[in-house]
């Protein structure tokens, strides 16, 4: 602990956001800093390393205009914290939490680290109560539940915020009593995408809190917002016992900040340029979802990725896929044929809906239903490889019955628009399909 | 031994250098006044390198560090069955006791409950000579006899031995010199346990699994890997085998994976029963847990430390089946570690060293004839997570040089929703051979016939396959529709397994008797068509 605090002028490099700072006193690593810029502006940066007496630090937000000369640095003594407070909800801040929509800072009950603490296996509640999405491709097929982690992978042009959008919109958990509060980050957003979701937060009657970053903002507010959506998050629901889905958009701009920044640190890089731990830095981020034993709320979440050049394999949906509990898998070809949403359920997987459907949670004959419905689905896409070959004239009867059945369970099944289904809903039009095409149900 | 004192010089993620003298390569050290556990890992002259186990935010230049003496151990003792912990052995359920449901990690909690009573019947008296591993002794642990040996380095002469009601806070006796027996031991996690001799692989391991039990076995005391892109089943696969896996005692390591499913494989042992002995399979299985949000150096011990108990347990003579989800993991742990040391990278940036790390690793499997002279087994399942489903990837290709059996997982087995998603082309065991004489005596003599037949008829389907592609399936003549049909029902009825139903646990009598109905009724219909009838009638004849 300092008694007073030193001013150090011993900046001795700046490389990019990074700077080195000498004979420096008990730095704490993770520690945070503040810079005086020489034409009077206050910047936060935080410990990274430290080496005997230099200290590196990392400057949040641009280091242009630093000097080394008349650049003062001075250390606080903590680590960065979030405040919080129930006040938060239905407020706007920016990637450095500062209040974007005109009022003033609430002021906080209480402050948490920013990284969050593990939560410890032994204390997590299995995930296991229904929500109810109004999509039969995720409630039917790929059922979501509270405390899972389900990425939405997208690609470029798709219409991925139309579909989160929606959800958003009709999500309903098992106890109608109950409400979602989302909390929403925004990483690198364009304007026109900010709009959109602005518009839809505020059609929302429940609350909301949001963290927005743009396009045009530091690209290390891209590593903060999210960790600081996600301590709001527990803060809400395992302090408040809130229901909370949090709501990350786009994953990859999150992972291209972290590039960069890597790359600043002059960090040996991975696949694709990708820092080597970025597996362990995304899990800090997804792992934060669940319910905790005797204890009311739970995280859910829904990331949103989108996969460069349309790459499943792409380290950032296959680093991705491998911490999160599934994914919902947009198409390209769906949505040239027009259908919304564009969700291709082959690909597509939710690892926990064996623990939300069934007698008492949806309905007896869910999985059966399911099962079904994918299995005649994946013969018919199967089908249309041959189809391609040897002509529909050159097929059996039943070959070509099951290609149609491919193509109504696309644009029946599939393709609802906008409008909202049960799940009781979704699995009868299930079934209405199978019977039509006289296909046994088991 | 070193009990001195030193201070932080530097400190770079999980990496920490020091001027503390005395110290051995792999001693556990302390550091900093939140007394994280670290090790050593690199000595020059005047520093020294340290490799921390828990998040070192927080930590300040100048804060001290020091040196226990020992590398990192694992108690052994009994109590462990039915535990659950960390990479570094620390009892989970207790840690949430003291902590809350968040790990804010510097806190050291002893794996063994020390104050719990166990009804002790030695096995030694007066005089009794003990060598290292030596069985003083026996409690009951759950449902198993828990043999309670000396340590593999201890070794007296019995002076006094004291049965009935013990804790392991006392000790047992005292050898002639005075020195105390200890009801439990020590062990270095990084250092296998000895034993007297090791045997080749022999008998299998039954798994319930049909595509794994009868295509692609797996044999006590041998080593096995499944590969598979996220989203193939690898860890229901896992799961499936540690709950039906006729082993005595499961060690199960959750590296770097989810929490979520980690609390619910938990919730499943609690419900679930042993097929074998009906007993809550709980009482069987030891849990090691390091999600992939908790420290990544100590993801990286927590294979160690859980083969340690492994080996403790298979040192009484047990049967004990090891799986890890997952092994890249691990490896990417090591490529973490070995990139904040600065290291030379290898391939894709992992240490060279990986190769010869998880060789030596797998090594420690094994069938063996104990210190005690019993003989108990170590089998090694472990899961990959190639990135991108590309099995060409280093962890891979490490492990296909010392695996046994190898099972691919393949994607698109897993988009038709086809598990376990086991790629029958591409898989092999290497234990074919040796356990055929077991099934060939224990169940059928025509268990190799079946298999070859079986095997034909898939490789035929796929070579037909092609075929159809570019003539149709019309185009096929009727034996050839015939012998896909019947492939079909190999894949469907076969091949397929449910792990949420019934089905999910399969005994070899039930595997062979599916297979035999299946390949007879293919043999039946084959005959009718040549007698004349017509596909569709023979078909019938075939499936009644």
């Amino acid at each position: 602990m300092r008694l007073s605090e030193h001013l150090y002028r011993t900046i001795s490099t700046i490389a990019g956001p990074l700077l080195f700072v000498e004979s420096v006193q008990e730095a704490r690593v993770g520690e945070m800093v503040t810079v005086h810029t020489p034409d009077g502006r206050d910047m936060e940066a935080e410990v990274l390393e430290i080496d005997g007496q230099t200290t590196l630090i990392e400057v949040y937000g641009t280091t242009q205009g630093l000097d080394i000369e008349r650049t003062t640095v001075s250390f606080t003594d903590a680590a960065k914290k979030v405040p919080l407070s129930p006040d938060i909800v239905g407020r706007i801040f920016n990637g450095s939490f500062e209040p974007k929509d005109g009022a003033p800072m609430f002021i906080p009950e209480k402050r948490m680290p920013i990284t969050g603490a593990p939560i410890n296996p032994a204390a997590r509640a299995r995930p296991a109560d229904f929500i109810e999405t109004g999509f039969t491709t995720i409630d039917g097929l790929n059922t979501l539940v509270r405390g899972q982690k389900l990425p939405i992978f997208s690609c470029a042009g798709l219409p991925s915020k139309e579909v989160v959008a929606s959800i958003l919109k009709n999500s309903r958990l098992a106890d109608p009593a109950k409400k979602f509060i989302v909390v929403f980050a925004a990483l690198g957003l364009t304007f026109h995408e900010y709009s959109f979701y602005m518009k839809t937060l505020e059609a929302m009657k429940t609350g909301y809190v949001a963290f927005v970053n743009m396009a045009d903002e530091p690209v290390m507010e891209r590593l903060l917002a999210p960790r600081f959506a996600l301590t709001v998050a527990e803060y809400l629901a395992f302090e408040k016992g809130m229901d909370i889905l949090v709501i990350i958009t786009d994953m990859t701009n999150y992972c291209d900040a972290l590039r960069e920044i890597s790359t600043a640190r002059e960090e040996l890089p991975g696949r694709r340029g990708y820092p080597g731990y970025m597996y362990s830095d995304l899990a800090s981020l997804y792992e934060r979802a669940g319910r905790i034993y005797g204890r009311e709320g739970s995280v859910t979440m829904l990331p949103v990725v989108t996969m460069p050049e349309d790459d499943i394999t792409h380290p950032i949906p296959d680093l991705t896929g491998y911490i999160t509990e599934g994914q919902i898998v947009l198409s390209r070809e769906l949505h040239q044929k027009g259908i919304f949403p564009p969700i291709d359920v082959l690909p597509s997987l939710s690892r926990l809906m064996q623990k939300g459907i069934g007698k008492g949670r949806t309905r007896a004959d869910h999985r059966n239903v399911a099962n079904h419905l994918y299995k005649y689905y994946a013969k018919g896409r199967d089908l249309r490889r041959l189809e391609a070959i040897v002509g529909r004239d050159g097929m059996t009867k039943a070959d070509i019955l099951m290609l149609d059945f491919a193509d109504a369970f696309e644009t029946g099944l599939v393709g609802q628009g906008m409008a909202r289904r049960t799940v009781q809903e979704s699995l009868d039009v299930g079934l209405e399909l199978m019977k039509k095409f006289s296909l046994e149900v088991v | 031994m070193s009990n001195s004192s030193g201070a932080i010089q530097s400190i770079s993620g999980p990496t920490v250098s020091s001027d503390l003298k005395g110290l051995k390569l792999y001693e556990r050290v302390y550091v900093g006044h939140a007394m994280l556990t670290g090790e050593v890992v690199r000595l020059e002259r005047d520093k020294v390198v340290i490799q921390v186990y828990e998040d070192t935010r927080g930590l300040a230049v100048g804060e001290p560090v020091k040196g226990v003496g020992m590398p990192l151990t694992v108690r052994l003792g009994p109590g462990l069955l039915g535990g659950m912990f960390d990479g570094l052995q620390r009892p989970l359920e207790r840690l949430r006791e003291e902590m809350g449901p968040f790990i804010t990690g510097g806190r050291e909690l002893y794996a063994l409950d020390y104050m719990k009573r166990w009804e002790f019947s030695p096995a030694l008296k007066e005089n009794d000579e003990v060598a290292g591993g030596t069985v003083l002794g026996t409690v009951n642990e759950g449902a198993f006899k828990h043999y309670i040996m000396s340590g593999p380095e201890e070794t007296g002469t019995i002076d006094k031995v004291r049965g009935g009601s013990i804790s392991l806070d006392e000790p047992l006796g005292e050898y002639k010199d005075h020195r105390e027996i200890p009801g439990c031991h020590e062990w270095p996690v990084r250092i296998a346990r000895p034993y007297r001799k090791k045997f080749a692989p022999a008998a299998p391991i039954v798994t319930g699994q049909r595509s794994i039990d009868f295509l692609f076995p797996l044999a006590r005391g041998g080593t096995a890997i499944f590969p598979g892109g996220f989203g193939t089943g690898k860890t229901i696969l896992e799961q499936s085998i540690a709950k039906f896996a006729d082993v005595d005692i499961v060690v199960y390591v959750g590296c770097g994976e989810r929490g979520n499913e980690m609390a619910d494989m938990i919730a499943e042992f609690e419900e679930l029963r042993d097929p074998w002995t009906k007993r809550p399979l709980r009482e069987r299985t030891v849990l090691v847990v390091n999600t992939s949000n908790m420290p990544v150096a100590a993801r990286e011990a927590s294979i160690y430390t859980a083969v340690t108990m492994a080996e403790y347990y298979r040192d009484m003579g047990y049967h004990v089946l090891f799986l890890a989800d997952s092994l890249s993991r691990w490896a990417e742990a090591l490529r973490e570690i070995s990139a904040s040391l600065e290291e030379m990278p290898g391939e894709e940036g992992y240490p060279t060293y990986l190769a010869s790390r998880l060789s030596g690793f797998l090594e420690r499997a094994g069938i063996v004839e104990t210190l005690s002279g019993k003989i108990g087994s170590l089998s090694m399942i472990l899961s990959v997570s190639p990135p991108g489903g590309d099995f060409t990837e280093p962890v891979t290709q490490a492990c296909l040089r010392t695996m046994g059996s190898f099972l691919m997982l393949d994607t698109s087995l897993a988009h038709r929703r086809h598990y376990p998603a086991i790629n029958w082309f591409q898989s092999y065991s290497l234990y074919g051979g040796e356990v055929a004489e077991y099934y060939r005596t224990k169940i059928s003599p025509a268990w190799d016939e079946l298999l070859k037949r079986s095997k034909q008829i898939l490789q035929q389907e796929e070579a037909l396959r092609e075929v159809a592609e570019i003539v149709g399936a019309e185009g096929l003549q009727d034996a050839d529709r015939l012998l896909m049909r019947t492939a079909e029902r190999i894949r469907t009825d076969f091949l397929q397994q449910n792990s949420y139903s019934e089905d999910a646990f399969s005994p070899p009598e039930k595997t062979f008797s599916i297979m035999n109905s299946i390949i007879e009724s293919h043999d039946l219909a084959a005959e009718k068509l040549k007698q004349g009838v017509s596909l569709e009638e023979a078909m019938k004849y075939g499936e009644k």
